[in-house]
């Protein structure tokens, strides 16, 4: 290299000049005082442009933006080989995204959905998996009219009391009583099911990793083992289920509901009902909730426009003034 | 008499006047805001809430 003939001082000169590639710079003192005979002028610009400070830093920059670029799209750092214990299926596979009827910001459920949802849950789901949170109640005016919800809990008997005689007894439910467990308790509920505890469904969209999109793939998502992948005895194979193992079997399948609007019942159309449906049990209060997202969105940027329009007119004399000098005249003389 | 000597009067001269037009006028807008916000909000989501299908299941329940 040209510079190792140089001394340290005459490259410092060169570093410092104002900016590499002005014309200016080419021709002042300094950049002559570092030519020597055997270099051309343009290889001066060269030089002091691999120099200069500025070329160091953003070389520096684009290395370390490169590399943290690199880290954040694929998750390792470029050109250490990793490896790991785990397998990426033992995180179960990563749902699609589908366009629900709710997923935008100002949409609600579609509550016909809701309907046919509660009727998958009741005649397939409620078999093993129970509804703790939600009352006969919640389902008036949502999916339900009164009288159908009270003719419904009144099928259900609760256990009441105690009475007069101190003796617990047996009623047909009401509106304020909630949803019916199918298994006394979890070690029932685990007896039944070979071990695995079915989970409540109350709030399951909340509780899972890709909410309604994760249930949905899993209900529809079964199918048969991969080869070199073993399934136990009792077990199923579900690929978003993580570590591909799930005690719950394939429930829907095509027809096995009679929809009483006349909606064909195919799995995935029984699959997007009932997850609408625990959607909606997960959160009950979604509808309104966004309902007053809408409002908040208007009061508030209102707000903030009234804000900035009045800073900017109680701002206006300060910014404006002008501060004007008048020296006093000089009468002395 | 100009616009604004007209709103002094109006509303500015007495404060009992001002703060109840004030309160009043807190009332009227917010009844307009959420019956218009309502309004956008069920035109957008037309035939999805219970409002929308309720028909179908009320008369089905006068008939039995």
């Amino acid at each position: 290299m040209l510079s190792r003939q140089l001394s340290p001082g005459a490259l410092r000169k060169a570093a410092s000049l104002p900016a590499f590639g002005s014309k200016n710079a080419l021709r002042s003192p300094r950049a002559l005082a570092v030519r020597n005979a055997s270099t051309a002028s343009s290889s001066t610009a060269f030089e002091s442009f691999l120099n200069s400070r500025i070329t160091l830093v953003s070389v520096s920059l684009f290395t370390a933006g490169s590399v943290a670029w690199y880290t954040h799209l694929y998750g390792s750092l470029p050109f250490l080989a990793q490896v790991h214990a785990s397998h990426a299926s033992d995180e179960g596979l990563h749902p699609p995204q589908y366009p629900w009827s709710h997923k935008g910001v100002l949409d609600t459920f579609d509550h016909a959905s809701i309907r046919r949802g509660y009727q998958v849950y009741r005649e397939v789901c409620a078999a093993c998996h129970s509804l703790d949170r939600i009352a006969w109640r919640n389902l008036v005016g949502v999916s339900h009219t009164v009288d159908e919800v009270k003719a419904m809990a009144e099928e259900v008997e609760y256990q009441d009391g105690p009475d007069d005689a101190g003796e617990m007894f047996m009623r047909p439910g009401k509106l304020a009583d909630y949803m019916p467990p199918p298994y006394a308790n979890e070690e029932a509920a685990r007896a039944g099911n070979m071990g695995a505890l079915p989970p409540d469904l109350s709030l399951i969209v909340k509780a899972r990793h890709g909410g309604a999109d994760y249930i949905f793939a899993l209900l529809t998502g079964y199918v048969d083992a991969p080869a070199g992948v073993e399934i136990r005895e009792g077990m199923n194979y579900n690929p978003f289920f993580p570590g591909g193992a799930i005690g719950m079997a394939r429930v829907l399948f095509d027809g096995l509901v009679e929809y009483e609007d006349g909606t064909p019942a195919t799995t995935s159309q029984m699959a997007k009902d009932v997850v609408t449906f625990l959607n909606w049990a997960s959160e009950p209060e979604h509808d309104e909730r966004k309902k007053n997202g809408i409002k908040a969105v208007i009061l508030f940027s209102a707000l903030t426009l009234i804000s900035l329009y009045v800073k900017r007119f109680k701002w206006t004399p300060i910014k404006n003034r002008k501060i004007l000098y008048d020296p006093p005249a000089d009468k002395t003389h | 008499m100009s616009l604004s000597t007209t709103l002094y009067n109006t509303f500015f001269r007495r404060n009992s006047i001002f703060v109840g037009s004030i309160f009043a006028g807190a009332f009227v807008f917010g009844i307009g805001f959420d019956s218009g916000v309502t309004a956008f909000y069920d035109r957008w989501n037309k035939g999805k809430q219970w409002k929308d299908i309720r028909h179908k299941y009320v008369e089905a329940a006068e008939e039995e």
